[in-house]
Order: C-alpha cells, then structure tokens, then sequence
C-alpha cells in the first residue's frame, strides 16, 4: 500500500513535470519572435536567431513606430472592421438563430436545411471571387471587408441551440400580454442570451481580427489593408517595397528582419493581452459547439 | 418571420449564387464578355487539367498531408488529453491548457513568422543543428521535409483545441468504473487501456470521421503562409486550395482554376454527406443533418 502510494507520488510529478515542458515548448517560437524583434539588426544577421537576444536593441520598435503610417492605416481599418463586423455579424447571426429554435416556426425545418446546405457544398473560390469582383464590384471596399465574415452556418445553429434553452412559456407569456415578434426578441431574448452573444461575438471578432484572405483577394487600397495581411505583405518584402515609395531609399538603413519581427509581435499583443484577462472564459468560448451534448 | 430575411438574403448573394457559378468549369471564361456570354467548351478544361501532372499532385498531397494531420493529430491529441487528466494540480492544469490554446487564437499569418525564425537560413533550427557540428539545411528550398513540418505546425496550432475536447469527454466519464478497477487491482495504464479509451472511442471515431469528411479541403492559410508560398516546394505542398488560388490569381488560367474547384467541390459534397451518414448510424446527435 505505501509503496503504491509512494509510486503514484512520483507519476504524478513526472506526468506535471512532462506537461509543463510541452507547454513550455509550445511557448518557444513566441518567444523566438519576441527575441528576435529585440535583437540588434546586424547581432541577428551574423548570429542568427536564438531564445535570447545576442544584443538589445530597440531600434526595430523605433523604426516601425515613427516611419509606419501604413501600420497606423491597418491598426485602424483592423480595428474599426472588428468592430462594426462583430456587431452586424451578432445581429443577422441572432435573427436568423432566434426563428430556428421556435418549434413553433412553420418554415424552421426548411430554413435549417437552406442553412445547412451551405455547409455541405459550396461554389469555392472560383465563382465567388468572379461574382463579388464582377457582378457584385465589391473589390476594394470597407463593405467586402465585413461581408466575407458576416454570417457563419456554424455559428448559427450553436446560437439557435443556446435560444432552445429559454423556456416556451416565457415567450408565450409574452405573446399573451400582446408583445410583437420583434419586441420579445430585443427585449427578452436578447437580454437573456447575453453571454452566448458575448461567446460567438468573441469567436466573430477573433476571425475579423486574423482575417486576411479578404484582404489578399479583394483590397489593393493601401487604406484597406487589414493588419494581417500588412503582415503577409512584409513577408515578401517586394510588394511592401511597392507600396511604400520610400522605402528603396530607406532600404539601406532599414532594420528589415528585426522590424518583421517586431510587427507580428504589435499585432499579437492585443490577442495575448485579452487572452490573459479572460482566459477561463475563453477556454469555455473556444469550445463550444465543438461536441454537442 | 421577417427576421430570417437579411440571413437568407445573405446566404443567397454569398453561398447560393457562386454554387451556380459553378458552370464557370464548363466555359471558356472571358473576363469582358462576363459569365453569360462566355462560350461553352463542354469538358475541355477538365481534359487540361487531368492530362497534366497537376490533378494528380495536388489530389495526393491534399488526402496524403490531411492525412498525416488526422492520423498523427489524434493520437497526440487523446495522449496529451491523457496527461491533463491525470493533472491533479487544478491551476497548474489551466494555465497548460490556456498555454496550448494560444495558438489556436492565432492566425497562420503569424504562425508562418514563428515557423520562419525557427526554418530560415539563420533561424533556430540551423543554429542548433550548427552547434552539434550538423550542416545547416536551406528548408526553405528542401521540398522532402516539408510533410513532417506542415504536421508539426499544424498539430501545434490543433493540439491545445483538440485536446480539451478530449478532455472534455473523458472528464465525462463516470468515477465509478475506476473505483471499481482500483478495487480489482489495476494500475493506471490498465484503466486507461481498459476503461477511457474504450469509452472514449465513440467521440474519437465521430471526430476522425468528420475529419475524413473534410478532406478533400486543404487550409489555405496554413499551405499559403507556412511555406511562404515558396515555388521550390510546390511538388511536396501544392493541395487543391493553393492550385485553385495561384491559377486565379497569380496564372489567370480561369480554366484550369475553376476546373480544380468544381473537382474539389463535387468530391468534397460526397465525402462530407458520405462521412456524416456513417455518423448518423453511429450517433444521431453528432451529425450534421
């Protein structure tokens, strides 16, 4: 007995002791970057990327702050899409959800499956791409940026699933005292699903944040540029060496691989940092509707 | 109800309509003339694009490296599941799997950095290589290893997700049947043999299925950014999406391009209604429809 005791004591602090180091390895090549972008430009030419940096320097910082309007640019058009994609998406998602989960709808069973479907088959890149560009002359504006993430199948039925749990007879009660579809929506229904609203509006905002496949198909108007895609656009130097007619002068002194290195850093902190303060509630969010129960 | 209409309107412009759109495959596309006007060649573009060495490559890569990603990506996810389980330390257990859930918030643009200070000429990996005397590998211009790094990567981003999903489930498990096993005398590794996996088979066989499902889609983000869309490595990470894309975009072989799509779209209908069929007899309330 003691010795079986003694045993699980010491499985214990191997099985801690492996998982702290994976979860430490996972943190690696976010501190590789964080480094990196610390690192003096010439020290991480010669020396190469390492977990510390070979010699501080703040100068990529400096150089992105004070010469990057495009990065002002993005931060703006990032946040300010986030922001109106998050509210629109909540609203069209929540009224088409709200309908799917009265069992008193007569269409619900035919609107579920219209929903459904686009979640089984879909036209795929080709003709979306000609029917917003061509037909719909979509391209290079704020309203493409929202549309493409507006409305998600997925989302919509874990919403309808959260309005199934408020009781018929409330609504009912409601109906009775002469209240109007839309007013029991906006004042009950609303206001009891506030923190299901608040779990897809998480997940919706964290997709209009990372978005940048809109961008890379749609936007050629430097104002539009999402964050992201600045990103991308860094990555292969040449097509932000055309955007910025500075820069082939600037070239020379421009700390390119730490500056690289220091943008994606500015553009995770927002995430990490909400991350952090509400990480058991995203813990919960990011997992819902993945099992259904 | 009025309410369901700016949904379905939606659904309509942005789902529905380009479903249509699919007759694209069958025209010889001209942008100026539009869709309408266009002539029909009938099969012609899909003669193209099977007669080349294109078809073939990118529907091997696409089943082979989703493959890897399933097959590899469970059994990480259940073992590492495991071994949260067995944390009996609850804040040490948060802050693991807050941790592993990180990457998942962020997007492959970012991920495709951290793979490039670790792959790049100068990056981690060369360095660490160097220091035990190993010459360094140019990765970006070596295709061969590219399989084995697309699946770490993409375990890496899935692991934290799938993990406590699992986790989820064991932890739905009822503690009667380990009281019981401890009473017969089994050790751990027997209770997780005898008494989790198997009750956990059901929910891993459900997801590996969807997973199956889902195949014949490659993510985009992941095979565009990861490689840095690097020409060198197309013959080990061309999927279908990244064709598609490049014959759009980058080629203008509208053609070819719509060709690709309507493949992958048609095969990816039967393969997802098939895979949810087969969840269907085994779960009704795990499947789609």
């Amino acid at each position: 007995m003691h010795a079986s005791i003694k045993g699980s004591r010491i499985s214990t602090v191997i099985v801690s002791g492996v998982t702290i180091l994976s979860a430490l390895i996972f943190l690696l090549p976010v501190v590789l970057v964080v480094s990196a972008s610390f690192t003096d430009e010439n020290t991480l030419t010669l020396q190469g990327y390492s977990l510390l940096p070979g010699k501080w320097s703040l100068e990529a910082y400096r150089y992105i702050l004070v010469n990057a309007t495009q990065l002002y640019m993005s931060y703006r058009i990032t946040i300010i899409v986030t922001l109106v994609g998050t509210l629109a998406s909540l609203f069209v998602t929540s009224l088409l959800a709200y309908p799917l989960s009265r069992r008193s709808f007569t269409l619900r069973s035919k609107i579920t499956f219209f929903v459904l479907f686009t979640m089984l088959f879909n036209g795929g890149l080709v003709p979306t791409y000609i029917w917003i560009q061509q037909y719909l002359e979509l391209k290079n504006t704020f309203g493409i940026l929202i549309l493409t993430g507006l409305l998600s199948p997925f989302y919509v039925f874990i919403m309808r699933t959260f309005f199934k749990t408020i009781p018929d007879s409330i609504v009912e009660s409601a109906y009775m005292e002469g209240a109007g579809e839309w007013r029991i929506f906006a004042t009950i229904i609303l206001p009891l699903s506030l923190p299901s609203l608040a779990t897809i509006g998480m997940l919706t905002s964290l997709n209009y944040w990372n978005d940048w496949f809109t961008t890379l198909l749609y936007i050629e108007d430097k104002n539009k540029i999402s964050l992201q895609y600045l990103l991308v656009m860094m990555m292969s130097n040449i097509q932000a060496a055309a955007l910025n007619p500075n820069s082939i002068t600037t070239a020379a002194k421009m700390p390119a691989e730490t500056a690289r290195m220091a943008l994606a850093v500015l553009s995770i902190a927002p995430i990490t940092i909400v991350f952090l303060f509400f990480q058991r509630f995203l813990v919960k969010g990011l997992t819902v509707g993945a099992v259904k129960e | 109800m009025g309410m369901t209409l700016p949904g379905l309107v939606y659904l309509v412009l942005f789902a529905y309509v380009p479903m249509f759109g699919l007759v694209i495959a069958f025209k010889n596309y001209n942008y100026s003339t539009g869709l309408w006007n266009s002539p029909w060649v009938g099969f012609k573009n899909f003669d193209f694009l099977f007669a080349s060495q294109d078809a073939w490559r990118i529907t091997y890569n696409t089943l082979f490296l989703n493959f890897l990603f399933i097959f590899f990506g469970t059994i990480a996810s259940i073992g590492f599941a495991l071994l949260l389980n067995e944390i009996r330390i609850k804040v040490l257990s948060r802050f693991v799997q807050s941790t592993m859930l990180l990457p998942h918030l962020l997007s492959w643009v970012i991920v495709g950095y951290f793979v490039y200070a670790l792959l790049t000429y100068n990056g981690l990996v060369n360095n660490i290589l160097g220091y035990f005397g190993i010459e360094a590998i140019e990765w970006y211009n070596s295709p061969e290893y590219w399989p084995a790094i697309l699946t770490i990567t993409a375990i890496w981003k899935m692991l934290g997700y799938n993990s406590v999903i699992y986790l989820a489930s064991i932890l739905g498990i009822s503690s009667d049947y380990y009281e019981a096993a401890v009473i017969d005398g089994a050790g751990k590794m027997q209770q997780i043999r005898y008494i989790t996996l198997p009750l956990l088979s059901p929910i891993i066989i459900i997801l590996v299925l969807l997973s199956i499902g889902k195949i014949f889609y490659a993510d985009f983000g992941l095979f565009y950014n990861v490689t840095r869309d690097m020409g060198m490595l197309y013959s080990t990470t061309d999927v279908i999406d990244t064709y598609v894309f490049r014959m759009l975009r980058t080629v203008g072989d509208v053609g070819m391009s719509s060709a690709a799509g309507f493949y992958q779209s048609i095969v990816g209908l039967i393969l997802i209604v098939t895979a949810n069929f087969v969840v269907r007899k085994i779960d009704r309330e795990q499947s789609l429809f």
